[in-house]
């Protein structure tokens, strides 16, 4: 890939409000080109919420979520996705990466060959012609893998892409991710799974209640975070919306 | 009671006979719906698509005019269009008033708001579902919207039916516009209304009975196109 990264990505004092609820709150983070990235936090940190901000599904209510290297380049088209419950079109398997490259404009007669290459990498050659709502949710999971890898995105983000599969299922995904980091995607995923942050994380976002209390090299923030409830997280406490014990009392986090 | 029990020895008799007027009634009524509901599913799906995929003003108030247009009065519709194609009106140079081409205009006006309004209310469900994912993949309206047609395949064609029974049921705009002539736009309804007022009830409800088969044959069809696909699509 020669086409200049639209990496770093920066956040800048992103806050986002949805009913009057301030569900992420002055935001600010430079994410750059090589680590994989992994956000982490309990249920209701906000982290698909930031992913989603990131990709430009949602804007923010205020701040600015700028791409640095994009210069005048729509960053949409170097990015790509996987939902927490990606959405697969009534169509065949292959029919589905197909919808995609064409989205992208890419030449029908590459086409066939990135299709065939990514169902491939990711274990569902045998599965080309079958109607992708047939597969089961781990499949699928696959599937949209397989659709994100065709599109060689520069900037990857997976939402719990193994949120309720079986270790089985979740292997294959966690190597399929690491195989495209390894060819140069950037990789930003949410996980709540510990286990798998600490496998895949380069870097740690630790998310709390729609803040981003703490960013650090994976290394260093599985040996000790240097934030109170990161620890708390890390030791397996349950973090909940109200933390009382935590904060003085009278004062809110 | 003696009245059903001919009726139905006429519709009998009319189709084991193989009636060739019947043919002739049967054929053009089937002509005229099926063509009315061809072209309102090509102006219908894509509106209906549209209004449900885009956020404009007004928005809101064609989403309540096109559900009350459902409701149009065939005969309004049918006043309408005979004004605008007779020798008097804008399109009369075309001489289309009491010709078959005339009672599939005045249907498409009646059929396009049904197929129109039901196809935005299957197409809205879907967005909710679709639209993050397609906006990911960086699908312009255009495509998303030429998407959503085909993956709501099997629940527009429902809409379609819908908009198929009003047609073939209706009476009141094809018999103003076509003016019911014998050999040239006698179709099924008019026919009906014709042998009620001439007060041969049995032919009526013969009539009617051949109608009602008719739809019932139609509706099956469609159940087997949509079985089929839906077997495609869950294969």
């Amino acid at each position: 890939m020669t086409t200049p990264s639209i990496l770093p990505l920066e956040l800048r004092a992103v806050s986002f409000e949805r009913d009057r609820q301030r569900l992420l709150k002055s935001l600010s983070v430079r994410i750059a080109e090589g680590p994989r990235t992994i956000i982490i936090g309990p249920n209701g940190a906000g982290k698909s919420l930031l992913l989603r901000l990131c990709h430009g599904l949602i804007a923010p209510s205020e701040g600015e979520v700028l791409w640095h290297g994009a210069q005048g380049r729509d960053p949409l088209r170097f990015q790509a996705m996987v939902m927490q419950r990606p959405v697969m079109l009534r169509r065949s398997v292959a029919a589905n990466i197909d919808f995609a490259l064409s989205l992208h404009r890419i030449p029908r007669p590459q086409r066939r060959r990135l299709i065939a290459e990514a169902l491939e990498r990711t274990g569902l050659g045998a599965f080309a012609r079958v109607p992708a709502r047939v597969l089961s949710f781990g499949e699928q999971q696959r599937l949209a893998l397989a659709r994100t890898w065709a599109l060689r995105p520069q900037v990857l983000f997976l939402d719990e892409p193994t949120a309720n599969l079986d270790p089985a299922a979740t292997h294959v995904i966690e190597d399929a991710i690491l195989a495209m980091a390894r060819e140069g995607t950037k990789i930003i995923m949410t996980t709540h799974d510990l286990g798998q942050a600490r496998r895949l994380a380069d870097e740690v976002m630790f998310l709390h209640r729609g803040r981003l209390l703490e960013h650090a090299e994976a290394a260093a923030f599985f040996a000790g975070p240097e934030n109170e409830l990161a620890r708390a997280f890390l030791r397996g406490e349950l973090l909940w919306w109200e933390r009382r014990e935590l904060t003085p009392p009278g004062t809110r986090v | 009671m003696t009245d059903i029990g001919e009726a139905f020895a006429a519709a009998f008799s009319l189709v084991y006979h193989l009636d060739r007027d019947l043919g002739e009634i049967v054929l053009l009524s089937l002509q005229v719906s099926v063509g009315a509901v061809a072209v309102a599913s090509v102006i219908g799906l894509p509106l209906g698509a549209a209004v449900a995929l885009f956020r404009f003003p007004g928005r809101g108030a064609i989403v309540v005019v096109l559900n009350a247009l459902m409701g149009l009065p065939p005969v309004v519709v049918g006043l309408v269009v005979y004004l605008v194609l007779s020798r008097a009106g804008p399109l009369g140079v075309l001489g289309l008033l009491f010709t078959p081409t005339a009672m599939v205009i005045a249907q498409v006006f009646l059929v396009t708001p049904i197929i129109a309004a039901l196809a935005r209310q299957v197409i809205e469900d879907m967005w909710s579902e679709y639209e993050e994912q397609l906006r990911s993949l960086g699908a312009t309206p255009r495509r998303a919207l030429g998407a959503l047609l085909w993956d709501g395949r099997v629940s527009l064609l429902t809409a379609v039916l819908a908009g198929f029974g009003r047609a073939i049921a209706e009476v009141g705009a094809v018999m103003i516009v076509g003016g019911n002539i014998d050999h040239v736009t006698r179709v099924m309804t008019t026919a009906i209304a014709l042998e009620v007022s001439k007060g041969d009830l049995a032919l009526a409800l013969g009539l009617g009975i051949v109608l009602v088969a008719l739809s019932i044959a139609v509706s099956a069809a469609v159940a087997l196109l949509r079985g089929t696909l839906a077997q495609a699509q869950a294969r």
